[in-house]
C-alpha cells in the first residue's frame, strides 16, 4: 500500500515537473526569437536606415525607409476597407444575431478566420490584379482587410456581449430609439474592447507576407501611389532573408526587428487598452 | 416613443417586433448591419466560386488523377498535386507531433500547477508567440534553427535511428524537418490558448471530487479534469492543425521545395502553399496558373472542413464564444 502510495505520488511530482518544463521551452523559444532579432538586428539600425531606400544588390548599406511606408499605407488603408465591415459584422452579431442568419454569419466568420492567407492573396490577384493588368498596393489592401474581418467581427461581437442588459433597457426606457441605444450606450461602453479588436487585427495583418506577394508585390523604389506595386517591410523580409548577400541578411535582420517591434507596439498598446475598461481581468 | 421594450435582446419578443417599424432609422440601422454581416457569407462563397472558376481548365484536364499524379512539369504541361498534398499533410502531423504535447503541458501547467503570480505573465509570453510574422519565423529558421539541427539536432539523431528509412539521405539544412519544427512553434499559442479556455471551463467540482477520493493532483488532472474537456482539447488540436496545413512563409522559406515524395524527414519536400507562393508569378501559360489555382483550391477546401471541425469540437465545450478567435 505504502509502495503504490510512495510510486503515486512519484509520477505525479513527476508529471508536475514535465509540464513545468514543457512551459519554459515554449517560453525559451519566444525568448530566443526575440534575441536573436535584438542580437542580429540592433546593430543595423541608424538614421540611414530608417531614411534611405535599398540600393541595387551587392552595394553595401541602404534602408528601408520605402518599405516601412509602405506598411503603413497598405495596413492603414486595409483597416480603412476592413474596420468598418467587421465592426459592422460584430455589432450585427451581438444585436440581431440569434437568428439562423447569424449562425450561419458567426459560422463563416470562425471558417474564414483559419483560412490560409495565401489562398486569400491568389483571390485578390483575381478580382483586382487581373482586371487592372498591373500589381498594386490597394489590392494587398483588399487582401488583408479579407483577413481582418472575420476576426473583428468576432471580437466586437463578443465585447459587445459583455455589456450588462440593464445599461440597454435604461436606455430604451429613457425613450432612446435602438440604433441610438445600440450605437451611443452599447458600442461605446464597449469600446476599449473594440479597439483592442481592431489593434491586435491590425498587429496580425501588418506582418502578413503571403497575401502580398501576388498583389502588392514589392518595389524597389519609393512609391505612395496605391495603385502601383508598393514594398512593405514583410516582403523585404522575405527578399533579402532567401536572397544570397550577407549584406542583405544584416538588412533582413534589422528589418524584422523593426517590423516585430511596430506588431508588439500594437499587441501592447491592445492589451492597454482593454486593461483602461476591464481591469487585469485577461 | 412611449412604449417601452422590457425584453433583453437576445430573444426578440413579439411586443418589440411590433416596435420595429416606429423608428425609420432603426430599420436602416438594422438593414446597414445586416448588409455587412451578410458581405461575409458572399465572401465566402465569392473565394470559392472564384478558385473554382480558375482551376477549371485544370480539373477539366487532368480530373481526379490531380491528386495522385506526383509528375509536376510545366514544360510538357503535366500537372499532379500529389508532392505537394503529402507534405502539407507530412509537415503538418509532424508539426503537430511536436507542438500537442508542448501546448497541452503549457495549458495543464497554467491551469492546474503553476503558481497564481506565474500563469498570467506565461499565458502572455506563450501567446506572444503568435504575434510573431511568418515571415520572420522564416528568417530565424534559416540563419538559427537550420543551424541548430545540423550541429545538435540531426548527428545524435543519426547516430542512434540512422537506419531507418525517416532518417535516410544527407542533411542539407531546407528539409521537411525544419518546415515541421517552425510550424509547430508557430501553432503552439493557437493550441495552448483555446486548450487552455477549454481547461478552465471545466468546473472545480471535478478537481474536488477526485482529490477528495484520494487522487494525487496529477490524477485528478488526468482522470477527471482532461477526459472532462476532451471535446474541446480535440477541437483545439484541430484548431491548430488547419493553421498548420495552411502556413505559408516560413514553411516556404525552410521546406526546401522540392516535388518529391519520400519518407525522409531530412529530405527536402514541398506543401500547396508554399507550391504558390514560389511558382504563382512564374506561370507563364494559362494551364499552369490553372493547376495552381486547383492546388489553393483544395487547400482551401482542406483548411475549410479541419476548421469547421474545430469549431463545431470546441462551440460545444464553449457555446458561443469566440475561444480562440483572438490573437493575443
Amino acid at each position: 500500500m505504502s509502495a503504490r502510495r510512495l510510486r503515486r505520488r512519484i509520477v505525479s511530482g513527476a508529471m508536475t515537473a514535465l509540464v513545468a518544463v514543457l512551459s519554459f521551452v515554449a517560453v525559451l523559444a519566444l525568448v530566443l526569437i526575440l534575441g536573436y532579432l535584438v542580437a542580429k538586428g540592433a546593430s543595423s539600425l541608424d538614421w540611414g536606415f530608417f531614411l534611405k531606400n535599398p540600393v541595387p544588390a551587392g552595394q553595401a548599406g541602404g534602408g528601408v525607409a520605402n518599405a516601412i511606408v509602405g506598411t503603413v499605407i497598405i495596413v492603414g488603408l486595409a483597416a480603412l476597407i476592413g474596420l468598418p465591415i467587421g465592426i459592422g459584422t460584430g455589432l450585427y452579431l451581438a444585436e440581431y444575431g440569434s437568428g439562423r442568419l447569424g449562425w450561419i454569419v458567426r459560422f463563416v466568420a470562425d471558417v474564414l478566420n483559419g483560412t490560409p492567407s495565401i489562398v486569400v492573396g491568389i483571390f485578390a490577384w483575381t478580382w483586382l490584379v487581373r482586371p487592372m493588368g498591373h500589381f498594386s498596393a490597394l489590392a494587398g489592401s483588399v487582401a488583408l482587410a479579407v483577413l481582418m474581418v472575420p476576426m473583428l467581427a468576432r471580437t466586437t461581437e463578443e465585447m459587445v456581449r459583455l455589456v450588462p442588459h440593464s445599461l440597454r433597457e435604461a436606455a430604451l426606457a429613457l425613450g432612446y430609439p435602438r440604433w441610438r441605444t445600440s450605437l451611443r450606450v452599447i458600442a461605446r461602453t464597449a469600446l476599449a474592447g473594440i479597439v483592442t479588436g481592431c489593434l491586435v487585427g491590425i498587429a496580425r495583418v501588418a506582418g502578413e507576407t503571403a497575401p502580398l506577394l501576388f498583389t502588392a508585390l514589392g518595389n524597389l523604389n519609393f512609391s505612395t501611389s496605391v495603385l502601383q506595386p508598393m514594398q512593405t517591410l514583410s516582403l523585404q523580409i522575405y527578399v533579402y532573408a532567401t536572397g544570397p548577400f550577407d549584406e542583405w541578411h544584416r538588412l533582413a535582420w534589422a528589418a524584422a526587428l523593426v517590423l516585430m517591434g511596430l506588431v508588439l507596439l500594437l499587441s501592447l498598446a491592445a492589451r492597454w487598452a482593454i486593461r483602461q475598461r476591464h481591469g487585469a481581468a485577461r | 416613443m412611449t412604449t417601452v421594450p422590457m425584453e433583453p435582446v437576445a430573444a426578440p419578443e413579439p411586443r418589440w417586433r411590433a416596435l420595429r417599424g416606429t423608428n425609420v432609422v432603426d430599420r436602416l440601422y438594422r438593414t446597414v448591419l445586416t448588409a455587412l454581416a451578410v458581405s461575409l457569407p458572399l465572401l465566402l462563397l465569392a473565394l470559392v466560386g472564384e478558385l473554382a472558376v480558375s482551376a477549371w481548365p485544370a480539373i477539366r484536364r487532368f480530373g481526379l488523377s490531380f491528386l495522385w499524379t506526383s509528375v509536376w512539369d510545366p514544360v510538357a504541361g503535366i500537372y499532379g498535386a500529389a508532392p505537394m498534398i503529402f507534405g502539407t499533410l507530412a509537415s503538418s502531423l509532424l508539426a503537430l507531433l511536436i507542438a500537442v504535447p508542448l501546448s497541452l503541458g503549457v495549458a495543464i501547467y497554467l491551469t492546474e500547477f503553476a503558481p497564481k503570480w506565474l500563469r498570467q505573465p506565461v499565458a502572455f509570453l506563450v501567446e506572444l508567440l503568435a504575434a510573431i510574422p511568418s515571415v520572420v519565423y522564416g528568417l530565424w529558421g534559416i540563419f538559427v534553427l537550420i543551424p541548430f539541427l545540423r550541429t545538435v539536432v540531426v548527428p545524435p539523431l543519426r547516430a542512434t535511428l540512422g537506419w531507418t528509412p525517416f532518417l535516410s539521405g544527407v542533411f542539407y539544412g531546407n528539409s521537411l524537418l525544419a518546415g515541421s519544427v517552425i510550424l509547430a512553434i508557430m501553432i503552439v499559442p493557437y493550441i495552448a490558448a483555446v486548450s487552455r479556455e477549454v481547461l478552465l471551463a471545466v468546473p472545480v467540482s471535478q478537481r474536488e471530487a477526485a482529490l477528495g477520493m484520494g487522487a494525487t493532483r496529477w490524477e485528478a488532472v488526468w482522470t477527471a479534469v482532461v477526459p472532462y474537456g476532451r471535446a474541446g482539447l480535440i477541437g483545439a488540436v484541430i484548431l491548430g492543425l488547419g493553421r498548420a496545413l495552411g502556413e505559408t512563409m516560413a514553411v516556404t522559406m525552410l521546406i526546401g521545395n522540392r516535388h518529391d515524395i519520400g519518407l525522409s524527414v531530412l529530405q527536402p519536400a514541398y506543401t500547396m502553399a508554399a507550391a504558390i507562393a514560389n511558382e504563382f508569378s512564374e506561370a507563364t501559360t494559362d494551364l499552369y496558373l490553372s493547376a495552381l489555382f486547383e492546388v489553393g483550391l483544395i487547400l482551401f477546401v482542406i483548411t475549410v472542413a479541419v476548421n469547421a471541425l474545430a469549431r463545431l469540437m470546441i462551440w460545444r465545450v464553449a457555446r458561443g464564444t469566440a475561444v480562440g478567435s483572438r490573437a493575443l
